[in-house]
């Protein structure tokens, strides 16, 4: 036998839309027509059905609209899935309708998809549903968005028209969470630059769409780190053995590893992982496996095992963001089955918090949740669910919702996080004040005022403080907590965070050891800009090498720079995650990542070091002021 | 840092798993159907894996239209041997004697149509609430809009236009008394995807699916099997052919191909080549435009 390359494909499922007319289902006609995925049979049909409608080309669309009703009213009305492949790459296109009443099906489909196709007719531009097509792909994290211009053959193959769209989506998507968007400029009609590259765009250097779909990364939103199994059922073939099925929802597992039972608790090792042909020496995300203990423990269906040192949240209260699917509005008196991994549990909705126009994207506030609106609500469950946010897991961050009368799914939700009301309004208004400190322009005007006049106004000392230590460590969380104290206490301060800068001032910077030590100079130059009007400063950055850190330490005079060190084990952050980024990191995904595939150097004389996986926040920013009364930065 | 990258047929076995652990898990009285053909043997394969080293916790039931290939009653009894299942048997020709099903009048009548009402009756009166099946969405327009869990209402009908959706891997198979689902777990299949996991896991199939040297006459377009219910008209010439069949159902509804396919490997190659679909030689999807999706509607597969 000869090596068949089918046996080593791997598995891309994606999900197309675009509003009626956008040439949706002849763009998939055209992927299955030209990598030979429809069959004579399949394609007489289609030339039968284009005759008997007195067309004179073959309607694409016709094959692809499967139920009788829609090809009556030539749309697709229900989510259809179709297949093809090439020598590389198996597809599973979930083909969703792009029609206004039909947003659940579109949400379905992008549940289970890698990359979704956003289609734009290039001769009506970015339309209102193209921008609530992206709206759903980043809110049910999809990882790749490719949005192809269609028709271009209808604008001469205008390249103008085509970076126009490009330009306006772009500026419309950096509002939203979408981690890799790729244009394509395309005829599906005709096949320009779908499987093979069009000479009628020689300004188009890019790849055919195919082309696209086939190197585009697979398995970007599996999460290898955090180890979950919902237990499927119990085995017990005989008086001796006892295993547990399941699919592995993420992460990684070994015989021998300790692992803990939720919700029991109950601790034990992994013995062995069965399958039909033979025992495991690992299993991974996705596989269909069973695990056996090394003690006998009670497991049964709905029970999670994780590993001992990795646990998910647990909470009866979570904010969410829900899709309604059902004609049957939500009821905030109705006690929804709201299924979750292998288990049920009983859920009502306690709070509408707000509904997003999918449209505009604004929060409005409502009473209830029709057929394909989206809002947030919180959840309050009659049992603690073991859950990881939608965004750091997606397999364990989901669920649905069942009218306990009709048995009908009636809405697809996303964990966000525990409920914590409080906190969560509080830290808006945060926001909105830090906003006010980064417009005031103030802080850039050189003047002829000294330092020390400044600092005699402000009733306090000016310094830097450098937080650094691994992401996810809490340097942020401890320095918003730490400023708004200063703020409270009449302090002038200044904030400088990683993430911000690396939006606007360093955005030309990547991650290699030469942008980061450019990344700190530069933001050394600010924090002293800062420090000379008298402000304190808290600057957040990773800050991984000692020789970026001195030279920071190196601008500001003696005493006025305090290295925070936020240390706190890899193994903890990893699990924290609060970005998702070590599970990208860990995927491969993103290269240069500290903690993983690039050092972190701990600072030798940092002038606090706060363990943050010992000390809460709050006690970490009560050593902070501490320290700088200490020092007689500001007045105890 | 090793990649844990999966092949295709490995994500789409671990998928099939997944399910049929799921209606065993959801479902008190599930049942898994056989029908001869090659997609209800490897489902029967993979739910052999899905409990291992248990055994299936549930029967396999065959509707017997009495228009078998002899070949697949043979593979039907030696499969559940190997499996220990239980076998439940419902015949087409009982439900006619009772009177429940009438014969198509005319030559050689298909009982493709009949095997609704017996394969409803034997549901309701083995009071199974899940059937699983080995229906796949690339097989048929209508089939590509089904879902894993496919709800069925008391009278065994599918609503297209109220079919619940279906979300990342949750499946609700919630439902009143009487009502019921199909459960298809080859859903994502495609006939390749099952021909290469055949010839990956070494899995036997009945002769029928190899070549073989076979008395055959045409009729409509196709090459049928004579036999005691396919008898040649005046018309009809009986023809001594090398043939394999490329699905299998009825002796009076499957064509057969002209093929000197003897291996698995020679059939992938004439899968690959092919440029007809597989249901296109099959009799009943050519009735109408819209055939398969008006037999699910009233309860076939």
């Amino acid at each position: 036998m000869t090596p068949d390359p089918y046996l080593s494909m791997d598995l891309l499922r994606f999900t197309t839309a675009g509003s009626v007319d956008d040439g949706k289902s002849t763009l998939i006609g055209r992927l299955l027509l030209d990598t030979k995925n429809i069959f004579e049979d399949q394609l007489e049909a289609v030339e039968r059905a284009s005759r008997l409608r007195g067309e004179d080309y073959v309607d694409l669309a016709l094959y692809t609209d499967g139920l009788r009703a829609e090809r009556e009213q030539r749309i697709t009305i229900d989510v259809a899935y179709r297949f093809f492949a090439t020598p590389k790459r198996k597809f599973i296109i979930a083909d969703t309708p792009g029609h206004i009443q039909y947003t659940r099906n579109m949400v379905t489909g992008a549940s289970t998809a890698e990359l979704a196709i956003i289609l734009i007719d290039a001769q009506k531009g970015v339309v209102t549903q193209s921008k609530r097509h992206g709206f759903i792909a980043s809110l049910l994290q999809i990882p790749h968005v490719l949005v192809a211009v269609n028709k271009m053959d209808l604008v001469g193959y205008d390249q103008g028209v085509f970076q126009r769209i490009a330009a306006e989506y772009t500026a419309f998507a950096s509002k939203l969470s979408a981690p890799s968007l790729t244009f394509i400029p395309i005829s599906a009609l005709l096949g320009d630059n779908v499987v093979q590259r069009s000479a009628a765009m020689p300004w188009y250097d890019g790849p055919s769409l195919l082309h696209h779909l086939e190197h585009v990364n697979v398995g970007a939103s599996r999460n290898l780190v955090d180890f979950r199994f919902p237990v499927q059922m119990a085995l017990r073939p005989s008086a001796g053995f006892r295993g547990f099925a399941g699919q592995i929802a993420s992460g990684v597992i070994r015989p021998g590893e300790e692992v803990v039972v939720l919700p029991s608790g109950r601790a034990s090792r992994v013995r062995s992982i069965v399958s039909y042909e033979g025992e495991l020496a690992e299993a991974a995300a996705g596989d269909s496996v069973l695990l056996t203990l090394e003690d006998e423990i009670d497991v049964s269906r709905g029970d999670m095992i994780v590993r001992a040192g990795n646990l998910p949240q647990a909470s009866a209260a979570l904010q969410c963001t829900l899709c309604w699917m059902s004609e049957e509005p939500l009821n905030r008196h109705t006690p929804y089955i709201l299924q979750h991994t292998t288990r049920q549990v009983r859920a009502h909705v306690d709070q509408l918090t707000y509904r997003i126009d999918v449209d505009t994207l604004h929060r409005e506030p409502a009473q209830t949740l029709e057929l394909n609106e989206i809002g947030r609500v919180r959840l309050v469950t009659t049992q603690p669910l073991y859950f990881d946010s939608y965004q750091v897991n997606r397999a364990t961050g989901n669920f649905i919702l069942i009218d306990p009368y009709s048995n009908n799914t009636v809405a697809a939700g996303m964990i966000r996080r525990e409920d914590q009301e409080v906190a969560d309004l509080t830290v808006a208004n945060f926001s909105e004040k830090l906003a006010t400190i980064r417009s005031s322009n103030v802080v850039w005007e050189r003047t002829a005022i000294s330092q020390e006049l400044r600092e005699q106004r402000h009733g306090h000392r000016a310094a830097v403080l450098w937080f650094t230590g691994l992401s996810g460590s809490g340097k942020s969380t401890i320095a918003r907590l730490l400023e708004r104290r200063l703020w409270a206490l009449g302090c002038e301060t200044f904030y400088l965070d990683g993430d911000n800068v690396r939006h606007g001032l360093n955005r030309d910077l990547g991650f290699s050891a030469e942008d980061r030590q450019e990344n700190i100079r530069r933001v050394g130059e600010v924090a002293r800009l800062a420090f000379e009007h008298g402000a304190l400063t808290l600057c957040t950055f990773i800050s991984p090498f000692r020789a970026d850190r001195r030279f920071a330490r190196s601008l500001l005079p003696e005493g006025r720079f305090l290295e925070i060190y936020v240390k706190c084990d890899l193994e903890i952050v990893k699990r924290r995650d609060p970005k998702g980024l070590y599970a990208r990191a860990l995927a491969g995904e993103i290269a240069d990542f500290t903690g993983i595939s690039s050092p972190y150097e701990e600072p030798e004389a940092a002038e606090l070091v706060i363990e943050s996986d010992l000390i809460s926040a709050e006690d970490a920013v009560e050593a902070i002021l501490a320290e700088l009364a200490a020092r007689g930065v500001v007045t105890g | 840092m090793s990649s844990y990258l999966r092949t295709h047929l490995q994500q789409l076995e671990a998928e099939a798993i997944y399910v049929i652990r799921e209606t065993a898990a959801q479902f008190e009285r599930p049942v898994m159907l056989f029908s001869g053909g090659k997609d209800s043997i490897v489902m029967a394969f993979v739910a052999q894996q899905a409990f291992w080293p248990g055994k299936i916790p549930f029967p396999l039931m065959h509707i017997d239209t009495g228009h078998n290939f002899p070949e697949t009653i043979e593979y039907r009894d030696w499969l559940v041997q190997r499996l220990g299942v239980q076998l439940v048997v419902a015949s087409v020709q009982q439900s006619i004697d009772r009177g429940r099903a009438q014969e198509e009048p005319g030559h050689n009548p298909s009982r493709n149509v009949l095997q609704t009402v017996t394969l409803l009756d034997a549901l309701a009166e083995h009071r199974f609430e899940a059937a699983l099946g080995g229906g796949r969405r690339d097989e048929e327009k209508a089939r590509a809009k089904e879902r894993f869990f496919s709800h069925r209402d008391r009278f065994g009908q599918w609503d297209p236009k109220n079919q619940r959706p279906e979300l990342w891997s949750l499946y609700n198979g919630r439902k009143h008394l009487g009502e019921g689902f199909r459960v298809f777990p080859l859903s994502n299949w495609t006939e390749m995807d099952v021909w290469q996991y055949i010839r990956l896991k070494e899995i036997p199939i009945p002769s029928l699916y190899f070549s073989h040297r076979r008395e055959v006459l045409r009729r409509d377009g196709m090459w049928l099997a004579v036999s005691d219910v396919i008898t040649p008209l005046p018309h009809e010439q009986v023809e001594s052919k090398i043939v394999r069949f490329r699905t299998i159902g009825d002796l009076t509804c499957t064509g057969a191909v002209e093929s000197t396919a003897s291996t698995l490997d020679a059939i992938i190659l004439e899968v690959a080549a092919a440029r007809v679909t597989e249901r296109g030689g099959r009799a009943d999807d050519k009735r109408s435009e819209a055939a398969m999706e008006d037999r699910k509607k009233v309860g076939y597969f």
